[in-house]
């Protein structure tokens, strides 16, 4: 028996802020969720499920948050299940809420995820002093950065290719009414010129730390065929890990990512991802992840994902393969969400709704999370039209 | 598109406040630093991993599959699932697998003058890395391949912990190569 056909229904975001001081979490849940059940034209009652994903609890210092969280969310008396996979979390939660279509378990689901990054501190939090090892780690940050610097050296790429990044990755943004930087007078010498934390990334490379939550409901095939809406149509969902510390391990290019790659795209029947794929919402923390995962999942030539930044190639301003139109990691980062945001805006697209950031006629669309020390993959494909 | 800013309609609705409490200021948030505090008893094969740092030794463990040393020694190849119960005492001197210059300082190590070098360090002998600081040269003189030995901590003041190493300094020995470098060194498994 082949799966469900699963359809996103609805999406539902906040704005996306260093600080959400007027809501709690549970205000900050509830409300992606009301706009995703209103842009679904559903209520709570026609949900049968809710799957919940954040980054890990010490992060705001509450333990198994699903469990108060399951009033605000409507979720009295019905399953709720909860995700763990660090950053790729908002990813993998999408596919678990997708599976539970895909397999029949139920028709309609609500799934979220959230960060109050303000009420947390994950800088340190993901770098504890541990009784084995000596404490040099500065956070997130002091963890990939020397793994770009070997991806630099390895592919031979200008040295502000990064910059690049981030500068495009914040003109989107202006695009995108949600993200939380709307940098409007940034200069690229501006970007250039910030200072230096983790050399060879410099401040103004690395995301922003943000309060916001993010949520879809999916559906079944007979729900999708009756909404009011536009939906988008799944099209491959696929996850893989990897231990992070292995000898032979490529830190660039991780053999999970490439497998996981591989098998979203045979899902979906597509065997030119740069030509097939219309926009693509990849999970870009640290500038120069965006060339290093382009060529990691196939949409270009080892070592060559730089020139496709170099070119113009992923701007929304005409670029072929648009990367992260609605300003990426980069502009907005509420950790436990910003995976589901790279799934929800890849289905915004594929359903025209993607406002002053759509790419025009967008019929299939590629969404991206990794986590932990990049070991941790999601991806979905989604489409215009029933696969 | 939905107005980010928006109240959405089903959250505008009216809430009933009871009397009781109706003329109190309503908390918006509440901010407490947490603490917790505990006891780390580490695995046998850690316990004698921190032991051997007091004698200037570091140990690994040799997997019986393939031979790949893992240090720290953990007990386990996480590759294949096995038990791994033969030490081997690496040197101290390796090379620098990647790294980066880091302009944060790390609560707790006010030692620590910003910008400082946070390296991957690949002993001789050893298959993976571990994280180490490297002094004793300029912060831009640092490369991928680079040659390191261990500085050591005064002996009256060596304990049971890795910090026994203050830093690792480069040996002026020709650099690694690149692709030779870090886990590089080892071959890489094939779909």
């Amino acid at each position: 028996m082949s799966a469900e056909l699963t359809a996103v229904l609805g999406v539902g975001q906040t704005k996306y802020s260093s600080t959400r001081g007027d809501v709690s979490i549970a205000g900050l849940c509830r409300e992606a969720a009301y706009r995703a059940l209103e842009d679904a034209c559903l209520d709570w009652k026609e949900i049968d499920a809710v799957v919940i994903g954040k980054a890990p609890d010490f992060f705001e210092g509450v333990m198994m948050p699903e469990l108060y969280l399951a009033e605000a969310l409507g979720a009295v008396g019905k399953p709720i299940l909860r995700v763990h996979t660090a950053g790729s979390v908002g990813g993998s939660t999408a596919l678990v809420a997708a599976s539970l279509i895909q397999s029949r378990v139920h028709e309609k689901v609500l799934t979220i995820g959230f960060e109050k990054q303000s009420e947390s501190n994950a800088t340190w939090a993901l770098s504890m002093p541990q009784p084995f090892s000596v404490s040099i780690n500065a956070g997130a940050g002091g963890y990939f950065s020397p793994i770009m610097r070997q991806y630099m050296s390895r592919s031979g790429a200008p040295e502000l290719i990064g910059c690049m990044v981030a500068f495009k990755d914040r003109q989107h943004a202006l695009k995108n009414p949600y993200a939380h930087l709307h940098q409007n007078d940034l200069t690229f010498e501006e970007v250039v010129d910030s200072p230096m934390l983790w050399n060879p990334i410099r401040y103004s490379e690395t995301c922003p730390s943000s309060d916001g939550a993010c949520a879809m409901v999916l559906g079944n095939e007979a729900s999708g065929d009756r909404a009011e809406n536009p939906v988008a149509w799944v099209h491959g969902t696929a996850m893989r890990s990897e231990s992070n510390n292995f000898p032979g391990r490529d830190e660039v290019n991780p053999l999970a990512s490439r497998q996981c790659a591989a098998d979203v795209f045979k899902q979906a029947g597509i065997t030119n991802p740069l030509k097939e794929i219309d926009a693509v919402e990849i999970y870009v923390p640290f500038s120069w992840y965006e060339p290093m995962w382009l060529e990691s999942l196939g949409f270009a030539e080892l070592d060559h994902g730089w020139r496709m930044v170099e070119d113009g190639t992923t701007s929304l301003s005409g670029g072929e393969l648009p990367v992260n139109c609605s300003g990426g990691v980069l502009s907005s980062n509420p950790i436990g969400a910003s995976g589901m945001i790279r799934f929800a805006e890849a289905a915004l697209q594929v359903r025209g709704m993607a406002g002053d950031h759509q790419v025009d006629g967008a019929k299939k669309s590629f969404g991206h999370a990794y986590g932990g020390g990049a070991q941790y993959f999601a991806m979905w494909i989604v489409g215009a039209e029933k696969p | 598109m939905t107005d980010p800013n928006s109240t959405p309609a089903s959250l505008s609705e009216e809430v009933e406040i009871p009397e009781s409490i109706s003329g109190l200021e309503p908390v918006r948030s509440v901010r407490s630093p947490i603490r917790l505090i505990y006891d780390f008893v580490p695995s046998p094969p850690v316990q004698e991993y921190l032991r051997s740092y007091k004698k200037k030794k570091i140990l690994g463990h040799r997997s019986p599959i393939d031979g790949a040393v893992f240090v720290p020694p953990r007990g386990v190849d996480p590759r294949h699932g096995v038990l791994i119960e033969e030490s081997v005492e690496l040197s101290d001197t390796g090379h620098v697998g990647n790294f980066c210059i880091t302009h944060l300082p790390i609560p707790g190590r006010d030692d620590l003058d910003t910008p400082y070098v946070s390296a991957w360090i690949h002993l001789d002998g050893a298959n993976v890395g571990f994280l180490g600081l490297v002094s004793g040269c300029e912060n831009d003189e640092v490369h991928i391949g680079m040659r390191v030995q261990a500085v050591w901590k005064e002996e009256e003041e060596l304990g049971n912990t890795a910090e026994n190493i203050l830093y690792w300094k480069p040996t002026g020995e020709p650099a690694v190569p690149i692709e030779k470098a870090g886990n590089r060194a080892w071959d890489q498994a094939d779909e």
